[in-house]
């Protein structure tokens, strides 16, 4: 009868199958239902100032819609959202109830019409609200791509100081209103690469 | 020693010469006749620098194959740059700024794609390590000289050689 004769050398493909099956584990995981979509490309915009742009209002809008254009500049001064959309675009119609809700309690949302016709945005604003307190208009998409936009709705996280502290790809789901983006706002509220709480702040001396 | 050379030469091929890629796209063009640069040297180029970048929207496609609209304004924008005097690595940049290095179907080598690079040669260097290793311990025990039988062992081998089968 064969004995079964363990080496150390022998052990050496069981660990590493042990290894790559609880890395594959893992990762299959994170990515299931509700989890991280790997298809998202990360930012390179982040934490760099915001792209030079200087973009104009909705042609002929009406009374009742008083938005201005939207240009770099803007963004200084105070935390915001910035948020690529178009009328034509499904998933921003899913979203704008998020945006109404933000800008509700009191978020600063500008918005970047991506390739769209003026009266239709004016038609999708009339109807569903207006959350952006300024909108600026990109007809060629030059200024989505210069903020690396590849996917629509796009929004950006940023900060007073003008830099882009986070880029999130696709709609806001409510779930992320508080698990998400209302915890992003509020870090951006405090100096890129500080994540500690306040009181921590001095304690490491210099 | 000739088998392990065999197998180093086999994958050592394709560097040394790549055959042309039986899944190289075919002619439907994804680039529209209103893109194309007057200048053809100008457009040679274009072309070149599109089929290194990749489109965001299809993801294993490049914007030269791509029929995506944002893969049609990159296209745009290479041309752009190139009017505007850039060299092909500046154009390049200038869209890896905005997309970072994810838009290059060819992964620049750097410390953030060290086990890109590297991992397959370490684990083939891992393999053919452990082959050596085995190949030569069994090679040593074939080798290793068998004790003698002891007078003991000779006479029960013998009596067993002359015991008649039982049927």
């Amino acid at each position: 009868m064969p004995r079964l004769i363990l080496r150390p050398l022998t052990l050496v493909p069981v660990a590493v199958f042990a290894v790559l099956a609880t890395v594959f584990a893992v990762y299959l995981w994170q990515v299931g239902p509700g989890g991280k979509d790997i298809s998202q490309i990360p930012s390179a915009m982040i934490d760099k100032p915001a792209p030079q742009f200087d973009l104009p209002a909705i042609k002929d809008l009406p009374e009742t819609l008083n938005v201005p254009g939207f240009k770099t500049a803007d963004l200084k001064g105070r935390v915001s959202l910035v948020n690529v959309w178009a009328s034509w675009c499904p998933p921003c119609r899913i979203e704008h109830p998020i945006l109404m809700t933000l800008a509700e309690r009191g978020v600063t949302i500008y918005g970047i019409n991506y390739k769209d016709k003026p009266e239709d945005a004016i038609r999708f604003l009339s109807k569903l609200g207006n959350p952006f307190k300024q909108i600026g208009v990109d007809t060629s998409g030059r200024a989505a791509i210069d903020w690396g936009v590849y996917g629509y709705p796009e929004t950006f996280v940023v900060d007073a100081s003008g830099h882009v502290r986070y880029r999130h790809v696709g709609q806001i789901y409510p779930h992320q209103l508080d698990s998400l983006i209302l915890p992003l706002l509020k870090q951006a509220e405090r100096p890129a690469g500080e994540n500690a709480a306040p009181g921590t702040a001095g304690a490491g001396g210099s | 020693m000739r088998v392990f050379l065999f197998i180093a030469a086999l994958f050592a091929a394709p560097l040394i010469a790549p055959a042309p890629s039986p899944f190289a796209p075919t002619a439907a063009l994804a680039l529209q006749p209103d893109e194309i640069l007057k200048d053809p040297a100008l457009e040679a180029r274009a072309r070149e620098i599109s089929k290194e970048l990749r489109c965001l929207v299809c993801q294993n496609q490049s914007i030269d194959d791509s029929d995506a609209t944002l893969a049609r304004d990159l296209r745009i924008l290479v041309r752009d740059r190139l009017k505007a005097g850039d060299t092909d690595t500046e154009a390049v940049d200038f869209i890896v700024e905005r997309y970072g290095d994810f838009v290059l179907l060819r992964p620049p080598f750097k410390n953030s794609t060290l086990i890109l690079w590297i991992g397959p040669g370490v684990i083939f260097a891992i393999g053919i390590f452990g082959v050596t290793l085995w190949h030569r311990r069994r090679r040593a025990a074939v080798a290793a000289p068998v004790d003698p039988l002891s007078a003991d062992e000779r006479a029960r081998v013998a009596a067993l050689l002359a015991e008649k089968p039982q049927r």
